[in-house]
C-alpha cells in the first residue's frame, strides 16, 4: 500500500470509528429509553408524568407508589403467584426435560430416532392451536383458575429437550459404560455422572424456563379467571384498564414485573445467549 | 434396568406431559374446529352438533376475520423486514472492527428482549400518548404536529410495528453476531484487493455467506410475527376501527369472550395453515437459491 492511501485509510477508518459507535450509542439509548423512563416516571408524585413538557426526571423522589401498589392494588399477592408459577415451572421442566434430553441423546431404546422427529416437527404448531381444547380439559379436571392450570402444561417442552440432547451428545458413551460395568443404576448414573456434566446447559435451561414462565401472558389470562390468582403480566394489563389515568402507579407496576427478568438476565446473559444459539442452529 | 428400558422411564415423563397437554389438545382442536360448540354446549354436551366445515365457511364469511387477516399480514409483511433490517444493522455496527465497548452495547441493545411484554407495552402506551407522551413532544422540537398514535386507524398498526422492533431486534441481533463471526476474514481481504468498496463487500460477502442464517431468521421471525396478540391486547384493545385486531386476538374474543370455542378452533387451525404456508414457501424459496 503506498503511503497516501495508508494516511487514506487512518482517516477512514477514525471517521468510520465515529460513525460507527455514535450509531451504536444511539441505538443504544433508543433501546434503553423506555425503560430508564419507566424508572423515572415510578418515583414522580401522582400526576406529575402527565404535565407539559413531560418531565424527565421526578421533581421529588418517593415511593408512594410502590406503596400504593402493594397496599391496595394487591402487588404482593400478583408477585407472589408469578413466582411461585415460575420456580415451580422451572424447577419441574428442568427435572423432565433434562431426563428427557438425556435419553434422547444416549440412551438407545426402539422409535427413539423417530419420536424426536415427531418432536421437532411438533414445532411448527403454534401453542395457541392447544389452547381451546386445552381450556375445556382443565374445566374437566376442575383446574380452571388453579396454579396447577398453568404450571402442568409448562412442565415439558420440546425446545428443553432438544437444548438438553444437543449438549448431552457430547458426553462419552465409555464414560456411561464403565459406570453400568461397575454395577451403578442408571439413575445414579444420572444424577452422579451425568448431571454435573450438563452444568452449563442446566443454567441456560433454567434462565430460560423461568424467563418464558415470568413473561407468559396469553394461557394465564386465559385460565386463571380470579383476580386473587392473576399473575404479574394479567395483573398488570388489567390494572392498566382500571388506573390508565395514574401513569406513575402503573409504571411502578412496570418496575416491579420487569426488574427481576432483566437482573436475572444481567446476571447469567452469557449462558442465555449460549442457549439462544444453540436452539436457533438447527443440527 | 436395561438401556431400552432406563431410556422410555427417562423420557416418559416429557413425552406424558407433551402427549397429554399438547398433542391431545392439538388433535382435538380439529375436532373441536368441525363442531359447533358454544356457550349451551358449554353448559350441557348434547346441544353439540358436527358442522363439518361450517365454521370454516362462515368464517370465509366474516368481514372482521378477513380484517384481522388484513391486520395480521401488514403486521408481517412490514414488520418482519423492518425487524430483520434493524437486527441485521445493529450485528453489522457490533461486529466492526471500530466498534468500542461491544459487550456493553450488546446487553444495552439486547435488553428489550427480555422485559415483560405486558410492562413495555405499558410504557409504550404513555410514550406514545398524543398530548403528553415523550414521542410528540420530541417531534414537536421539530415542527410536526402532535400524532395520534394509538388512537388514529392509520397509525395505530405501524405503531405497534415499532414496538415489536424496538422489542425484538435483539434477538436476531444476536443470531446474526454469530452468523457474522463464521464468515472468513481472507473473504473481505480478495474483495478489497479486487477493488471492492464496502458496500460491493457487504453485497457479495456478507449476505451471501449469511444466506442459511438469514433464512433460520426469517423463518422464525415470520411465524412467530404471525402470532401477534399482546400487542393490541394492551396498547389499543383491537381498536381504533378494529384496525389492530389480530388473527390471535380475533380467536380469543370468539373463544374466550363469546364462547364460540368450535368457531374459535377453526381460527387457529386456519392460522396455523397459514403459517405453515408461508414458512414453507419461504424454505423452498431458500432451497431454490441454495441458501440451504
Amino acid at each position: 500500500m503506498s503511503r497516501i492511501a495508508a494516511y487514506k485509510e487512518v482517516g477512514a477508518t477514525r471517521w468510520s470509528a465515529w460513525a460507527v459507535n455514535g450509531a451504536l450509542v444511539a441505538l443504544a439509548v433508543v433501546a434503553l429509553a423506555p425503560l430508564a423512563w419507566m424508572l423515572s416516571v415510578s418515583f414522580m408524585p401522582t400526576g406529575e408524568a402527565s404535565g407539559f413538557p413531560p418531565p424527565l426526571l421526578p421533581s421529588a423522589l418517593t415511593f408512594d407508589n410502590y406503596h400504593e401498589l402493594f397496599a391496595r392494588a394487591g402487588m404482593g399477592r400478583y408477585f407472589a403467584n408469578s413466582l411461585m408459577i415460575s420456580a415451580a415451572i422451572t424447577f419441574g421442566a428442568l427435572l423432565i426435560n433434562t431426563m428427557a434430553g438425556y435419553a434422547f441423546a444416549k440412551l438407545r431404546f426402539r422409535g427413539r430416532e423417530r419420536l424426536f422427529q415427531i418432536l421437532l416437527a411438533a414445532l411448527v404448531i403454534p401453542a395457541q392451536v392447544a389452547m381451546l381444547p386445552l381450556f375445556l380439559m382443565m374445566k374437566g379436571m376442575g383446574l380452571v383458575n388453579s396454579f396447577g392450570a398453568v404450571i402442568i402444561p409448562g412442565l415439558a417442552t420440546v425446545f428443553g429437550i432438544f437444548l438438553v440432547r444437543q449438549y448431552a451428545r457430547s458426553i462419552p458413551d465409555e464414560l456411561l459404560e464403565a459406570a453400568r460395568i461397575d454395577g451403578a443404576g442408571e439413575l445414579r448414573i444420572f444424577f452422579q455422572i451425568v448431571l454435573p456434566m450438563l452444568k452449563p446447559v442446566l443454567v441456560t435451561l433454567t434462565i430460560f424456563t423461568f424467563m418464558a414462565a415470568w413473561n407468559d401472558f396469553m394461557w394465564p389470562l386465559i385460565v386463571l379467571t380470579d383476580q386473587t390468582n392473576y399473575t404479574l403480566p394479567v395483573a398488570l394489563a388489567a390494572l392498566s384498564r382500571e388506573h390508565i389515568q395514574d401513569v406513575e402507579m402503573m409504571m411502578a407496576g412496570a418496575v416491579v414485573t420487569v426488574i427481576p427478568v432483566l437482573l436475572l438476565f444481567l446476571a447469567l446473559q452469557r449462558y442465555y445467549i449460549q442457549g439462544l444459539l444453540l436452539g436457533s442452529v438447527k443440527g | 434396568m436395561r438401556a431400552s428400558t432406563a431410556g422410555w422411564i427417562f423420557a416418559g415423563p416429557a413425552l406424558i406431559v407433551l402427549g397429554i397437554f399438547f398433542g391431545i389438545p392439538v388433535a382435538s382442536a380439529l375436532l373441536l374446529s368441525l363442531t359447533d360448540f358454544d356457550l349451551y354446549a358449554l353448559a350441557d354436551m348434547s346441544n353439540l352438533r358436527f358442522v363439518a366445515l361450517g365454521n370454516y365457511v362462515d368464517l370465509l364469511q366474516t368481514p372482521l376475520f378477513w380484517k384481522s387477516l388484513g391486520n395480521t399480514a401488514y403486521f408481517v409483511v412490514i414488520g418482519v423486514p423492518l425487524s430483520i433490517a434493524v437486527s441485521l444493522g445493529a450485528a453489522l455496527l457490533l461486529n466492526a472492527k471500530v466498534a468500542r465497548f461491544k459487550g456493553l452495547f450488546r446487553t444495552a441493545l439486547f435488553a428489550p428482549v427480555v422485559t415483560t411484554l405486558v410492562a413495555v407495552a405499558v410504557i409504550w402506551r404513555y410514550l406514545f400518548h398524543t398530548s403528553y407522551g415523550l414521542v410528540n413532544w420530541a417531534l414537536g422540537h421539530i415542527g410536526i404536529a402532535p400524532v395520534d398514535w394509538l388512537g388514529d386507524p392509520a397509525w395505530a398498526m405501524p405503531t405497534i410495528i415499532l414496538f415489536a422492533v424496538w422489542k425484538n431486534f435483539g434477538y436476531n441481533m444476536v443470531i446474526f453476531i454469530a452468523g457474522l463471526a463464521a464468515i472468513p476474514e481472507d473473504l473481505y481481504e480478495a474483495a478489497r484487493i479486487d477493488g471492492a468498496s464496502r458496500w460491493q463487500q457487504f453485497l457479495h460477502v456478507t449476505l451471501p455467506m449469511l444466506g442459511p442464517v438469514l433464512l433460520v431468521v426469517a423463518v422464525i421471525t415470520v411465524s412467530g410475527y404471525f402470532q401477534l396478540f399482546a400487542e393490541p391486547y394492551v396498547m389499543t384493545r383491537g381498536d381504533p376501527l378494529q384496525s389492530t385486531v389480530s388473527v390471535l386476538y380475533f380467536m380469543y374474543e370468539e373463544g374466550f369472550m363469546w364462547w364460540n370455542l368450535g368457531r374459535a378452533s377453526a381460527v387457529a387451525f386456519m392460522l396455523f395453515l397459514i403459517i405453515l404456508g408461508v414458512t414453507t414457501l419461504l424454505l423452498r424459496f431458500g432451497r431454490k437459491r441454495e441458501l440451504v
